[in-house]
C-alpha cells in the first residue's frame, strides 16, 4: 500500500471551508435565536449555536498545535473512531429511550409524570426511534462505510478534513432533531420527525457524505469495486431521494419551526410510507448488507460464499424493495391498485433477501467451528439468520389477508424488533467488536467471555421482546374482530388494551435484557480501546485447533 | 455484450444506474395518485379546517398522538362497526401531512368527533385513568394551563394555502378574529366565523370562559374528526367511487 | 389519463422491463468470462492487513 501525505504547500481548502460552514451556521443560529418570537425556535437555535460552538472550539484544539498526525496516515482512522464512540453513545441513549417508553406502557401509574410534558410516550418514541435508527445505525453506517471504502480501495478519504464535517454535522443533526420532539417540534411523519431546517441541515451533510464516499471510490487502485460499497453506494444516493422527496415541506415563517407538508391525504401517505419502508429497505438493510459483505469474510477470513449472487442480490433488491412501501398501507384509502402492486413485490422481495441471507451463511460453509470458538463471528452470523427470519415474516405480513389482522398492532413492533435488535443490532455489534481492536491497533478484545455474556443475553432479551409482542398483536388483532353469540363485537376496545399488560411487562423485561448486553459491550470496548487485556483469560483463543 | 465492468470502474455511472433503479418504482406507484381521478371521491361537506382546529391539529402532531392513534378506519366488518363508516380518500384532503397513523395502542380516532361531551374529553386528556382505569395513555393536563400560542395562525393558513388548501383571502385575513370566535362564543364574530366555515361549532372547549387554551383547540379538533362528510348522500356504489 | 391504459401498459411493458433487467443481471453474474474478476474481488476484504 502506498502513502498519500499531501504535499506540503497544498493549499489545504478544506480546512478553511468546513469550519467555516459551521461558522455560517452559528450565525443563522443566533439570528434565529435573538429574533424569532416562537419559544421553540429559540430554544432550537440556542442548541444549534451552542453545538456549533463546542465544534469549532474541537476544531481549533485539534488544529492549534499542528496537523494531528491521523491527517496524513495512509487511511484516516481518527474520525471512524469517534463514529464508534458516536454509535456506542447514542445507542445507549435510544436503548435506555426504549426501555423507559416500554414500561410507560407497562406501568403508566408510575413512569408518566403530568407536570414533565417532554416525558410523554408521544414525545419519547420519536426519540427512540431516530435515537436507535439514525443516531446509534446512521453512525455505525458511515463509521463502518469510512473504514470499508478505505481498505478495498486502498486509498485515504477523499476530501481531507470533509469527513469532519459529515460526522460532526451529523451529529448535530441528532442532537437538533432529537431535542427538538422533547419541547415538541415534529413534523408527525413518522421516521421523519425532524423539522424543515433540520431536514436541510442533514441534506447538506449528506451530500458532502456522498462526495467523501464517491471522491475515495475514485482514488481507488483497485479496477473493480467491492460490492460491500455498491450496498454503501446504494444507501447515501437513495436515503438522499428519499429524504428530499419526503420532506418536501413549507415552513410558515422563516422564524418557525411549524411547517407545512407539500402533499395531503392518499399522495402524502404513500409518499411518507414509500419512504418508511426503504428507510427499513436502504438505511437498515442495505447499508448493514454491506457491513455483512465486508465483515462476515473478514472476520472468518474466508471470502464471501458467491460473489456471482453477491450481484445478483444486489441489483434485485435495490430494484424490488422500492416497490413494497404500499403495504403499509392495506385497507386504507389508497387506491386498490397500488395496493395489490405493493404486496406483489413484497412477496418478490422474499427472494433477494434470502439470497443475501444464504450468501452471507454459506460464507463460513467448511468453518462452521469457527462459530463455537468466536463470538464476535458468531453475532455476525446470527444476525444473518435473524435478517432471514424478519426477510420471510415481512412478505408474509404483507399478504392482504395476514394484514388485516396485524396492522396496527403489537405484531408489526415485534416484527420490526426481530429486524432492528437481531439483525442491525447484532451485525452493528458484531461491526464494532471487530472495528475497536483493529482501529485502536489492540492485539484483541479486553474480554471475549464478556461477548459471549452480551451474546447470550441480548438473544435471550430478543426472544422475550419478540415472542411477546407475537402473543400480544396476534391476540388484540383477534380480539378486535371477534364476535359473540349474538352477533356483536365481543370486546370493547379497553379489554384489549387492558389485555396486553403481561406482555408489555415482559416486554420491557426483553428490552432491559437487551440493554444489559449493550452495557457490557460497552464496557468490554472502552476497556479495549485502553488497551487493557483481561488476564484471565488465554491469549490464543483457541488451543485447541493451534495446530491449524 | 453490455459490459457491466464499466459501471463498476466508473463509479459515477454505477451512482446513475442505482438512481435509475430506485427511482422507477417511486415514479409508477406515487405518479399516478396525482393524476388518476378516481383516486379521491367527489364528496359533500369537505372544507378546509378552522383557525382554532388546525392549531389544535398541530397540538395533536407535537404531543405525538399519531403514534398510537389511528385516523383510518378499514372497510372491515368489526372496523365499521366499532368507529363508524370506513375512511375515505377525501377526508383527508386538507392534511398536510396525512395523520393516518400506523398503531393502535389507543383506538382509531377518524370519527371520534361527537361520541363523547367536550367534558369526557377534558377529565380524559387530564387524567386518562380517572376516565378509563385500565388506559396506557399519557397525561395531558398541561394542556389546560398552556394558553394557546396563536400570534401566527395566519401564517399557517397562509402557508396552508400555498401547499394547495383553499383558504380564502378573507380567511387569511380573519384568522385570528375567528379563531377566538370558535373559542369564546360571546365573542363577537361568531356569525362571521360561520359563514366562513360553515357548520363548524363555536363553543367553549375546554370549560373556562375566560382564556383560550391548548386543551380549547386540541377538543376543537378532536370533536369535528370525521364529523364533515354527509354519508347519506355519499354513495359509496357510484361508478366513480369504484376502484 | 385512466386505469385501465395505466394497468394494460404496466402488464405488458412493465413485464419485459422487469424481465429485461432480471436476465441482464443474472448473465453479467454468470457469464464465464467474468468469472476470474468475480474471484479476485471476493478476496479483496483479505488482503488488507493494516492492524
Amino acid at each position: 500500500m502506498q502513502t498519500e501525505a499531501h504535499a506540503k504547500n497544498d493549499p489545504r481548502w478544506d480546512m478553511l471551508f468546513a469550519p467555516a460552514i459551521f461558522v455560517v451556521a452559528f450565525l443563522l443560529a443566533f439570528v434565529a435565536a435573538a429574533k424569532s418570537p416562537e419559544p421553540q425556535m429559540q430554544i432550537q437555535a440556542w442548541t444549534f449555536l451552542a453545538a456549533t460552538a463546542l465544534v469549532l472550539v474541537w476544531w481549533v484544539r485539534r488544529y492549534a498545535e499542528g496537523i494531528p498526525a491521523d491527517d496524513s496516515s495512509p487511511y484516516a482512522n481518527d474520525v471512524i473512531k469517534a463514529g464508534v464512540i458516536a454509535a456506542m453513545f447514542w445507542g445507549i441513549a435510544g436503548m435506555l429511550v426504549g426501555l423507559i417508553i416500554a414500561l410507560q406502557l407497562a406501568f403508566p401509574n408510575i413512569f408518566y409524570f403530568p407536570d414533565l410534558p417532554f416525558t410523554n410516550f408521544g414525545r419519547m418514541r420519536p426519540l427512540h426511534t431516530s435515537a436507535v435508527i439514525f443516531a446509534f445505525g446512521g453512525n455505525v453506517l458511515i463509521a463502518t462505510s469510512f473504514y470499508v471504502v478505505q481498505r478495498t480501495c486502498h486509498a485515504r478519504l477523499a476530501g481531507g478534513v470533509w469527513s469532519w464535517f459529515v460526522f460532526w454535522g451529523y451529529q448535530i443533526f441528532i442532537l437538533i432533531a432529537g431535542t427538538g420532539y422533547l419541547i415538541g417540534v415534529t413534523q408527525a411523519r413518522e421516521y421523519a420527525e425532524p423539522e424543515w431546517y433540520a431536514d436541510l441541515w442533514l441534506t447538506l451533510v449528506w451530500v458532502t457524505y456522498l462526495l467523501v464516499f464517491l471522491g475515495t471510490i475514485w482514488k481507488r487502485k483497485e479496477p473493480h469495486i467491492y460490492v460491500a460499497n455498491w450496498f454503501y453506494l446504494a444507501f447515501i444516493v437513495t436515503i438522499a431521494m428519499l429524504h428530499i422527496v419526503n420532506n418536501l415541506a413549507v415552513p410558515i415563517s422563516w422564524l418557525s419551526t411549524k411547517s407545512y407538508s407539500a402533499f395531503s391525504g392518499v399522495q402524502d401517505a404513500l409518499i411518507q410510507w414509500w419512504y418508511g419502508h426503504n428507510a427499513v429497505g436502504f438505511f437498515l438493510t442495505a447499508g448493514f448488507l454491506a457491513i455483512m459483505y465486508y465483515f462476515i469474510p473478514k472476520q472468518a477470513q474466508r471470502p464471501v460464499y458467491s460473489y456471482r449472487l453477491s450481484i445478483v442480490h444486489f441489483w434485485s433488491l435495490i430494484f424490488i424493495y422500492i416497490w413494497a412501501g404500499p403495504h403499509h398501507l392495506h385497507y386504507t384509502a389508497l387506491p386498490n391498485w397500488a395496493q395489490t402492486l405493493g404486496m406483489t413485490f413484497s412477496i418478490m422481495l422474499w427472494m433477494p433477501s434470502w439470497g443475501g441471507m444464504i450468501n452471507g451463511l454459506m460464507t463460513l460453509s467448511g468453518a462452521w467451528d469457527k462459530l463455537r470458538t468466536d463470538p464476535i463471528l458468531r453475532m455476525l452470523v446470527v444476525s444473518v439468520a435473524f435478517y432471514g427470519m424478519s426477510t420471510f415474516e415481512g412478505p408474509v405480513m404483507s399478504i392482504k389477508a395476514v394484514n388485516s389482522l396485524s396492522h396496527y398492532t403489537d405484531w408489526t413492533i415485534g416484527h420490526v424488533h426481530s429486524g432492528a435488535l437481531g439483525w442491525v443490532g447484532f451485525v452493528s455489534f458484531g461491526a464494532l467488536y471487530c472495528l475497536v481492536p483493529w482501529l485502536w491497533k489492540r492485539e484483541r478484545l479486553y474480554s471475549t467471555a464478556l461477548v459471549e455474556w452480551h451474546f447470550w443475553i441480548s438473544t435471550i432479551g430478543i426472544v422475550f421482546y419478540i415472542t411477546s409482542m407475537w402473543v400480544s398483536g396476534i391476540m388484540q388483532g383477534l380480539m378486535w374482530r371477534a364476535y359473540n353469540e349474538f352477533g356483536f363485537l365481543e370486546y370493547s376496545f379497553v379489554e384489549t388494551v387492558a389485555a396486553m399488560h403481561p406482555y408489555y411487562v415482559i416486554r420491557a423485561f426483553g428490552g432491559l435484557l437487551y440493554l444489559s448486553g449493550t452495557l457490557i459491550m460497552a464496557y468490554n470496548l472502552w476497556r479495549t480501546a485502553r488497551g487493557d487485556i483481561r488476564l484471565a483469560e488465554p491469549l490464543a483463543l483457541k488451543p485447541q485447533l493451534a495446530t491449524a | 455484450m453490455f459490459d457491466h465492468g464499466i459501471l463498476e470502474r466508473h463509479s459515477l455511472l454505477l451512482v446513475v444506474g442505482i438512481l435509475i433503479v430506485v427511482a422507477i418504482g417511486g415514479i409508477v406507484e406515487i405518479a399516478p395518485l396525482f393524476y388518476l381521478e378516481s383516486t379521491i371521491e367527489k364528496v359533500q361537506g369537505m372544507r378546509p379546517y378552522t383557525p382554532l382546529e388546525l392549531a389544535g391539529r398541530a397540538i395533536y402532531m407535537r404531543e405525538g398522538c399519531y403514534l398510537c392513534h389511528s385516523q383510518m378506519i378499514r372497510p372491515l366488518r368489526d372496523e365499521v362497526e366499532r368507529y363508524g363508516h370506513y375512511s375515505l380518500a377525501a377526508e383527508s384532503m386538507y392534511d398536510h401531512p396525512f395523520q393516518w397513523g400506523s398503531k393502535r395502542t389507543g383506538p382509531d380516532l377518524a370519527r371520534v368527533g361527537g361520541k363523547y361531551s367536550d367534558e369526557w374529553h377534558r377529565a380524559h386528556l387530564a387524567d386518562p385513568r380517572s376516565v378509563v382505569p385500565e388506559s396506557v395513555m399519557p397525561p395531558y393536563v398541561f394542556l389546560e394551563k398552556n394558553e394557546l400560542r396563536f400570534d401566527d395562525i395566519a401564517d399557517s393558513l397562509r402557508a396552508n394555502r400555498i401547499v394547495g388548501v383553499p383558504y380564502t383571502e378573507d380567511m387569511i385575513a380573519n384568522a385570528r378574529a375567528d379563531l377566538i370566535a370558535q373559542a369564546m362564543p360571546d365573542a363577537n364574530g361568531v356569525d362571521a366565523f360561520q359563514k366562513r366555515y360553515p357548520k363548524a361549532s363555536a363553543r367553549d372547549f375546554d370549560g373556562d370562559p375566560k382564556r383560550i387554551s391548548e386543551m380549547d383547540a386540541l377538543i376543537a379538533y378532536l370533536q369535528m374528526l370525521g364529523t364533515l362528510v354527509d354519508f347519506s348522500t355519499y354513495k359509496a356504489d357510484a361508478p366513480e367511487n369504484r376502484r | 389519463m385512466n386505469y385501465e391504459t395505466i394497468s394494460t401498459f404496466a402488464t405488458s411493458w412493465g413485464l419485459v422491463y422487469l424481465m429485461v433487467l432480471f436476465v441482464g443481471v443474472a448473465v453479467y453474474a454468470f457469464w464465464p468470462r467474468n468469472k476470474d474478476k468475480f474471484d479476485k474481488a471476493a478476496r479483496m476484504p483479505l488482503e488488507e492487513d493494516d492492524r
